[in-house]
């Protein structure tokens, strides 16, 4: 059986893979991205050494690792799965005997894997290139972010399946989706990292899983997390990866229930 | 054992009904006004193991609805089903293992990888060894002239081909229920009748039940022996064709061209004193409805001594005719006769 998952991974990897010339010009935007906000922040430091526990040359590190670690957990399993419950073809899932939001989850590790070596990798050489990133010299570091990378994308993947199981609720989730988007990248400390935020809505991001997929691993790999703290990020993690397995698991149950097949 | 089970099945949809004009589109905004419409309701029947029943209706009558409760992809609103001696809803992994679904309007393959490709993984989600899935596969492929198909994409092959590719899917792990909703919407009519001369070989060899909804006729002539007919929910007639066709069909037509321009009443005096219908088509072409146990030399022999005839022709009510006729009433109670105009 779990060979079966494995050839989701595979398959979609392979599919990836044929489309990959749509990929190059998303390189290209993710660095122009780093670009922007390198020399936004440039300007907002004006020599200053620290805003809000950052050194500039953290700074810059952080914008590029974030910008592509998206490059390697962003999917569009919530557009997907909305898709297949609009147009009615979620039935052929329900014939089939496995568990559709595990293939589903296999589809987006496939993507994944594509993101990860012809996206994120290359975009990362360029970025180191380009701008002053400072890479982490300690091997627990790189281990460590390259754990919490993994769990990012877990827990990215698992809030996409959820906002995309909503459609099974309302008609039209698409600003659902669409406002998912700016909040994960708002709030996941993506656009601007966490602690430059007012310290009331800190403390709100503490309890809500966004965190956990920009700005711990961006944390770990700008050096700001180190030794033993890792393990407690990544704890975190972990913690939010279980959590949020409950609501899917609750959503996807009633959903089997009111499951209404659009199209006859 | 019976393949199939059911009992006082229902299913019921809550529409939203929108309200019209700027104050309904308000209302709505608030509260939104539901309404119940059951799309089958309260059915029962059972189908017995290796039977190939047809299942049709007009659009909307709630077939395709029944063949999701049935394969387990819809939820009942009450009611019981057995299924190959599953609840189809409850344990549905283990259930589908054991049938095989074809929808018409739906593909099963993966749109981006090659048709064997597709098999293949599908040999992995039904768990079939290597053994049994190739012995199966070479069968199928040799059946169904599949040869040169099996390394293309699927998005490049056209619709008679994939429908014969989405059969072998529904059937690599050798099921021994297969529903197929519409499985010949859209083919050309060779490719129909290769699918129909495949499910009865299927049917004979295998002794596979077949539950199939059709809107081609021709295809249950073909192969059912059995047909439930479904109008707004409710089953209107189960029963074989032929019992269906013996109690509905109306006789023969006869349909006369004349010489010069007849009129209605001159049509009805000739035939006066015989149960016979007349429909004219223009002065010059009637048809008069000649019932199933009557002679039709009598009517010949009344008419041929009237007027002047170019052209006769005889036909029986066909299976649509009467289809037809039953839709539009909405019951399969035989109509009265009327006897004249």
């Amino acid at each position: 059986m779990s060979s079966l998952y494995l050839d989701f991974i595979r398959i979609r990897f392979l599919t990836m893979l044929a489309y990959r010339v749509n990929y190059y010009s998303g390189i290209l935007v993710y660095t122009l991205n780093i670009g922007v906000y390198y020399f936004t922040w440039q300007a907002i430091y004006g020599g200053k050494e620290q805003l809000a526990g950052f050194t500039a040359a953290q700074m810059t590190t952080y914008v590029a690792v974030s910008w592509m670690a998206r490059a390697f957990y962003f999917n569009n399993l919530d557009r997907e799965i909305a898709t297949e419950i609009r147009d009615g073809t979620i039935a052929i899932q329900f014939i089939r005997p496995y568990n559709y939001l595990l293939v589903k989850m296999m589809q987006g590790f496939g993507e994944g894997i594509f993101r990860f070596t012809m996206f994120m990798i290359p975009g990362m050489i360029i970025a180191v290139l380009l701008f002053p990133v400072q890479l982490p010299t300690s091997p627990v570091s790189w281990i460590g972010f390259l754990v919490m990378l993994f769990f990012s994308f877990l827990i990215n993947s698992q809030i996409n399946i959820l906002i995309g199981l909503m459609a099974f609720f309302i008609e039209n989730n698409d600003g659902l989706m669409r406002m998912k988007r700016v909040v994960v990248d708002l709030f996941s400390g993506l656009l601007i990292p966490i602690s430059f935020f007012p310290g009331w809505l800190t403390g709100i991001m503490n309890f809500l899983p966004f965190q956990a997929i920009t700005y711990l691993p961006g944390s770990v790999f700008t050096g700001r997390v180190q030794g033993t703290g890792i393990l407690e990020v990544l704890g975190i993690q972990v913690i939010w990866f279980l959590i949020l397995l409950v609501p899917i698991y609750f959503t996807w149950r009633a959903a089997r229930v009111r499951l209404f097949v659009q199209g006859g | 054992m019976q393949a199939i089970e059911v009992q006082d099945l229902r299913k019921t949809f809550r529409i939203q009904q929108s309200r019209g004009g700027l104050k309904g589109a308000l209302q709505d905004l608030f509260a939104r006004e539901y309404h119940e419409v059951a799309a089958v309701n309260d059915i029962s029947f059972t189908i017995p193991q290796g039977e190939i029943c047809g299942y049709i209706g007009e659009n909307g009558a709630g077939k395709s609805t029944t063949i999701k409760m049935l394969t387990g992809i819809l939820v009942p609103t009450s009611g019981h089903i057995q299924v190959n001696g599953y609840v189809p809803y409850q344990e549905r992994e283990k259930f589908v293992q054991g049938i095989g679904v074809v929808f018409g309007q739906r593909s099963q393959l993966w749109w981006d990888i090659g048709v064997i490709e597709s098999f293949q993984l599908l040999r992995k989600v039904y768990q079939v060894s290597e053994a049994d899935y190739k012995k199966r596969l070479d069968e199928l492929v040799e059946r169904l002239q599949l040869q040169e198909l099996l390394s293309r994409p699927v998005r490049k092959l056209s619709l008679g081909q994939r429908m014969r590719c989405e059969l072998v899917a529904a059937l690599l792990h050798n099921p021994s229920i297969v529903f197929l909703d519409e499985p010949t919407i859209g083919l050309d009519i060779v490719v129909k009748s290769e699918i129909r001369e495949f499910l009865k070989d299927l049917n004979r060899t295998q002794g596979t039940t077949i539950l199939l909804t059709t809107h081609d006729l021709q295809d249950i002539e073909a192969l059912c022996s059995r047909v439930i007919m479904l109008d707004a929910g409710s089953i209107i007639y189960d029963g074989g064709l032929n019992e269906l066709k013996t109690r509905w069909g109306r006789g023969r037509e006869l349909r006369f061209q004349f010489g010069g321009a007849v009129k209605a009443e001159q049509l009805n005096g000739w035939t006066m004193g015989l149960p016979v219908t007349w429909t004219q088509e223009s002065d010059l072409v009637a048809t008069a409805l000649v019932p199933a146990d009557m002679a039709v030399s009598d009517v010949f022999s009344r008419i041929l001594s009237q007027a002047e005839v170019t052209d006769v022709q005889i036909s029986e009510t066909s299976t649509d005719e009467i289809v037809r006729q039953i839709y539009s009433s909405g019951s399969a109670e035989k109509p009265e006769v009327k006897l004249h105009v």
